[in-house]
């Protein structure tokens, strides 16, 4: 039965260059909502999330107001129908497509696209 | 005359008329155009002395304030604290402090208000005999009733001796009332009136001795109280005697200068407020005899004389030829009202009463022929005195019967404040009409009725007219099309306790299925936001097993609702990692436990501080150490403490009666049994409780949400108190309570406050806020007045049977603990971010780190 589930499973990738995917976790481990932080290979931290109809976001995973890699543990939300998630540390939102922060116009966090395979 | 050329103002008195009369003054700009001078006997400026009991349910001295120190200042006020005038020079037109300091006037303004009278009885200045008027009395009541008595009796049963009889009986005192007349309140209740409300003292604790008068204090041999004799022929043992048979207006610095005093006092004034004998001299407020022979022992008339006044010596038209007696009693529990003509001395008048003697009851309202509402008094239910009162003097749109029917029996009306005429008085105290408030929000725009408040001064003295005025204010903003959006965010368009009905009454279990039915029309099917998904888990979890929901805060939906702290079951730290917080239940532990946490603190490195809530925080957890470290401690019998959850925190302790000398109950029993009583429960806001040994206090519960204050007869049981950036302190909600009855009282308070309050709202803010405040909630929680104490009681009952422990839940299932790794690719390696310097032979954060970003990882290549 488990060994079911991990083979029809779907990948969770991110793309972190040109033409790297890189495979992070399965589609499963993802609760609707809730984000996951994966740790690439040249250290870097990307925040993923999905929503509820399940589209699939990654930003990176500092926080850029307090320092810390927390944004993948903020709560997730719908802005004029654009989902974003608020950092647990001072609550600053940030667009989950964009990496916008929705705060403060000069901040945005890096994006990254997201694909399940 | 004064040297100047600026004429001179003097006022002697600085009490609450006179106070009135300086800001009356300023508005006319007559502060610009005089010189003020004030001379002010007590050693602080005015305050507000209707609300001097509330001295003892934690109002402080500052807090009863009336007296803007920057308003004196601005209008270039001189005030003499301290320094009472001695004589008046009418002649040479000065007047002569104590100090020395003599001040010519143009024009003189007694506001010397009242004393208190004490009969001249044998023994009546002897150690432990008081009076009730002023906050140094309050003080002086207070230490003696603290250190030195256990029984104290007052005299007089009138509005002021029931107050400071309630008073006594709030210090612990056995307490006693001796009234002279055959019943208590005779100036404003009547004879069934009187009976209801006997049997509310008496039910509250109080011994009436009515129809007795006092012959004698009795005096020991160290020259302090003993007893009473009464007029009866028995005697009556206490330890302390407070006199309230009444005040006298203080004229004695008018008789010295000749100044025309009435047969039974007061200084003879005419329409203007001007003495009868010099036109250069006003006397307002309790110390006058107004022009239709009254002296008036209200501060509402006085306040008309301080306007009438200052338009006076602004030679602007005015005057004062009587005024309005209505009074609501402010005493714990008793709710007594008298307006108008109280006693029917009206020709023809008509009475409708409505008396229940069983539960203390009796509504009497004196209507004209022509059906003018002429008066009325309420006892034991005084929910409709501020509509009543304002219709005093015209037509009510329904009939009487219906207005003293009790809800729910028969035809009962609601009379709603917007039935009212612009003309009706709304703020008796403050003369505020119904139209004024409309105008304050109509032109004003005030839109809260804390604004309203402040430009209209309604409400702001006794207080009895706010929950009129709150109703007042929405139906008004509501007419004037003020679209005032009460919804609890960009998704619901439902305040929290309309949500909070809804998910109780349908038994809605999951946040999607509210948002996508209850939302607004454009979030539906969406995410939600972070200010409902928190909001909602926490009124799914307050209720989990009434509606069917797990109560456990991980569980499916459940878990993505959580703020983030709730997700990690930790308080997240400013690097990333988090602190731990296990429960320690009224701060009392074992040393083998305390010993178990110093050596998980050691074997994790972490800081370790003990907080303000009595127990120990350890700091510096990796996300993935903290099912080690839970392990470690639910092992040890350790539970979550909830330190991440908006849920109860701490019920702190002092040692009271076990080791305490001064102890009067065991509070360590009573704070371990309401922390295991009420943890885990899911608020709008944190909770905090207390439980103090006896009335010094140690555990500060009355900076608690709930506190509770050991007495010799039980407990005291506080609330809506706060610390933190708005301290507030606790209301007193009801007195001398059993074991059972505090718990049962508690349950009922804390879960109407979960029903009804807004997110993030702790007690103290929701008191205040909700209309009728706290006398409403004692109406709910204490009388029942809603009829919903048993499911409150059946809510909380439910949520104490279904508690369960978190971090032991958590750490016992291994999909749950899936979630405590820093990466979900490499859930062996810790987040670099988080990393620690030492300070004081401990760690603290390494905050370079978290400016500097994203350290490379060691032995992986540059990109
Ligand atoms: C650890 C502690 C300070 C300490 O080292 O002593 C503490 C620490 C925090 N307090 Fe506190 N408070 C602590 C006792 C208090 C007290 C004293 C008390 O409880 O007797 C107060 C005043 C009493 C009160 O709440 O009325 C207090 C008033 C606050 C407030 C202001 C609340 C208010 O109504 O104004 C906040 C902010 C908030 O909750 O919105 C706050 C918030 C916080 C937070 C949660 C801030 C945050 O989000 O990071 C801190 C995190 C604790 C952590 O990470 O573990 N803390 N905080 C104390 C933990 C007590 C415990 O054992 O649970
Ligand atoms: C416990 C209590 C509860 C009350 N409850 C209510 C209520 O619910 N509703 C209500 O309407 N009224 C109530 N009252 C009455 C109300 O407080 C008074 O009507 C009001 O304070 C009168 O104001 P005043 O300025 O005339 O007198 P006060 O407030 O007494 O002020 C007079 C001031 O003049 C000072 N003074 C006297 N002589 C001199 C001098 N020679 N030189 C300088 N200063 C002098 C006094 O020290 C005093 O500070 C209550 C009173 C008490 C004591
Ligand atoms: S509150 Fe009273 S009983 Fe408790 S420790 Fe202090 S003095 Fe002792
Ligand atoms: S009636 Fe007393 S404050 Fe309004």
């Amino acid at each position: 039965m488990t060994l079911a589930l991990e083979t029809t499973d779907l990948k969770i990738e991110l793309r972190i260059d040109e033409d790297t995917w890189l495979p992070v976790c399965d589609m499963s481990t993802l609760t609707p909502g809730r984000g996951v932080a994966a740790l690439l290979p040249d250290g870097r931290q990307v925040a993923l999330f999905r929503d509820r109809s399940g589209r699939l976001y990654g930003i990176d995973n500092r926080d850029p107001f307090g320092g810390a890699a927390v944004l993948s543990r903020g709560l997730t939300g719908t802005h004029q129908g654009r989902a974003f998630v608020a950092s647990p540390l001072l609550k600053q939102r940030f667009d989950l497509e964009s990496g916008q922060c929705l705060d403060d116009e000069t901040v945005r966090v890096t994006a990254y696209e997201v694909r399940a395979a | 005359m004064s040297t100047d050329t600026t004429p001179t103002i003097v006022l002697v008195g600085h009490g609450m008329v006179g106070q009135r009369f300086l800001e009356a003054l300023a508005e006319r700009g007559l502060t610009a155009t005089h010189r003020v001078v004030v001379l002010c006997e007590e050693p602080r400026p005015a305050y507000d002395r209707v609300q001097l009991t509330s001295y003892f349910s934690g109002t402080t001295p500052d807090e009863l304030s009336m007296t803007d120190m920057e308003f004196i200042a601005t209008h270039g006020i001189e005030l003499h604290i301290g320094d009472p005038a001695e004589t008046i020079d009418r002649e040479g037109k000065t007047v002569t402090a104590r100090s020395g300091l003599t001040v010519a006037y143009d024009t003189l303004v007694l506001a010397t208000g009242s004393y208190p009278f004490v009969p001249p009885v044998p023994g009546k200045d002897a150690e432990g005999c008081f009076v009730y008027r002023t906050i140094e009395d309050l003080l002086a009541i207070e230490e003696y009733a603290k250190t030195k008595a256990t029984t104290g009796a007052v005299v007089g049963g009138g509005l002021l001796g029931l107050e400071a009889a309630g008073a006594l009986k709030g210090l612990g005192l056995n307490t006693h009332i001796v009234e002279f007349a055959p019943r208590l309140m005779p100036v404003q209740v009547d004879e069934g009136g009187g009976a209801a409300l006997l049997r509310t003292i008496e039910d509250m604790g109080l011994t009436v001795h009515t129809g007795t008068g006092t012959q004698e204090i009795v005096v020991g041999e160290d020259g302090s109280v003993t007893g009473m004799k009464l007029s009866d022929g028995s005697e009556l043992a206490t330890d302390m005697v407070v006199f309230s048979a009444g005040v006298r207006p203080r004229d004695q610095l008018a008789r010295d200068c000749g100044l025309a005093v009435g047969e039974r006092g007061g200084i003879t004034v005419d329409e203007q407020c001007r003495t009868v004998t010099d036109p250069h001299v006003f006397a307002i407020g309790e110390c006058a005899l107004a022009a239709d022979g009254r002296v008036y022992g209200l501060v509402a008339p006085g306040y008309e004389q301080a306007e009438t006044a200052a338009a006076t010596i602004a030679a602007d038209e005015a005057e004062f030829t009587g005024a309005d007696l209505s009074t609501k009693l402010k005493l714990l529990g008793v709710d007594v009202a008298s307006f108008g003509d109280a006693h029917g001395t009206t020709e023809d008048c008509l009475d409708v009463v409505y008396s229940d003697s069983r539960s203390g009851l009796y509504k009497k309202l004196v209507i004209g022929r022509d059906g003018t509402l002429l008066g009325g008094i309420l006892v034991g239910d005084a929910e409709a005195y501020g509509t009543l009162k304002a219709f005093t003097g015209s037509v009510p749109p329904v009939s009487p019967e219906s207005l003293v029917l009790p809800a729910g029996a028969g035809e009962s009306a609601q009379l709603g404040p917007t039935a009212l005429p612009d003309d009706a008085i709304i703020c008796s105290c403050n003369n505020v009409t119904k139209g004024t408030i409309r105008g304050a929000v109509t032109e004003h725009k005030c839109t809260t009725v804390p604004e309203v408040k402040k430009c209209t001064k309604a409400g702001t003295t006794c207080g009895s007219c706010v929950k009129v005025l709150g109703q007042l204010v929405d139906a008004e903003l509501e007419a004037s099309g003020v679209e005032v959006d009460k919804g609890l965010c960009g998704c619901f368009s439902q305040t929290r306790e309309e949500l909070y009905e809804i998910v109780l009454a349908l038994r809605i279990n999951t946040y999607q299925d509210l948002l996508d039915r209850y939302g607004r029309e454009e979030a539906r099917g969406g995410d939600g936001c972070e200010v409902c998904k928190p909001a909602v888990a926490s009124i799914i979890a307050s209720l989990a097993p009434t509606i069917g929901a797990s109560g456990y805060v991980l569980d499916g939906e459940q878990a993505a609702l959580q703020d983030s702290n709730d997700h990690f079951l930790a308080n997240l730290q400013k690097n990333g990692s988090y602190s731990v917080v296990p429960r320690i239940p009224g701060g009392e532990i074992t040393p083998e436990k305390l010993i178990v946490i110093g050596e998980i603190a050691r074997d994790f490195g972490l800081y370790t501080k003990i907080t303000g809530g009595q127990r120990i925080d350890l700091f510096g957890a990796r996300v993935e150490q903290l099912p080690l470290i839970w392990a470690r401690l639910v092992d040890a019998g350790f539970e979550s403490g909830h330190a991440y959850g908006k849920a109860l925190r701490t019920v702190k302790s002092c040692v009271g009666s076990t080791w305490c000398r001064y102890g009067v109950q065991d509070s360590v029993r009573m704070a371990i049994d309401l922390e295991l009583r009420y943890r885990g429960l899911r608020s709008p806001h944190k909770l905090k409780s207390a439980v103090s040994g006896c009335a010094r206090e140690c555990a500060e519960a009355q900076s608690k949400d709930f506190g509770v204050i050991a007495t010799a007869n039980g407990w005291n049981l506080y609330v809506g108190g706060n610390g933190g950036a708005t301290p507030r302190h606790a209301d007193l909600l009801a007195q001398d309570l059993s074991d059972a009855e505090l718990i049962r009282l508690i349950d009922r308070f804390l879960m109407f406050y979960i029903r009804t309050a807004d997110r993030l709202e702790r007690t103290s803010v929701w008191l205040e806020r909700i209309p009728g405040g706290l006398d409403h909630v004692r109406d709910v929680v204490v009388h029942d007045s809603l009829g919903i104490c048993d499911e409150l009681e059946a809510l909380m009952a439910a949520h104490v049977a279904n508690y369960r422990d978190e971090w032991a839940e958590t750490i016992n299932d291994p999909e749950k603990l899936a979630r405590f790794v820093s990466f979900v690719n490499a859930p062996d390696t810790p987040d670099p971010v988080v990393g620690f310097v030492p300070e004081r032979d401990q760690i603290k954060p390494d905050l370079p780190l978290l400016t500097i970003g994203t350290r490379p990882l060691e032995g992986s290549a540059q990109r």
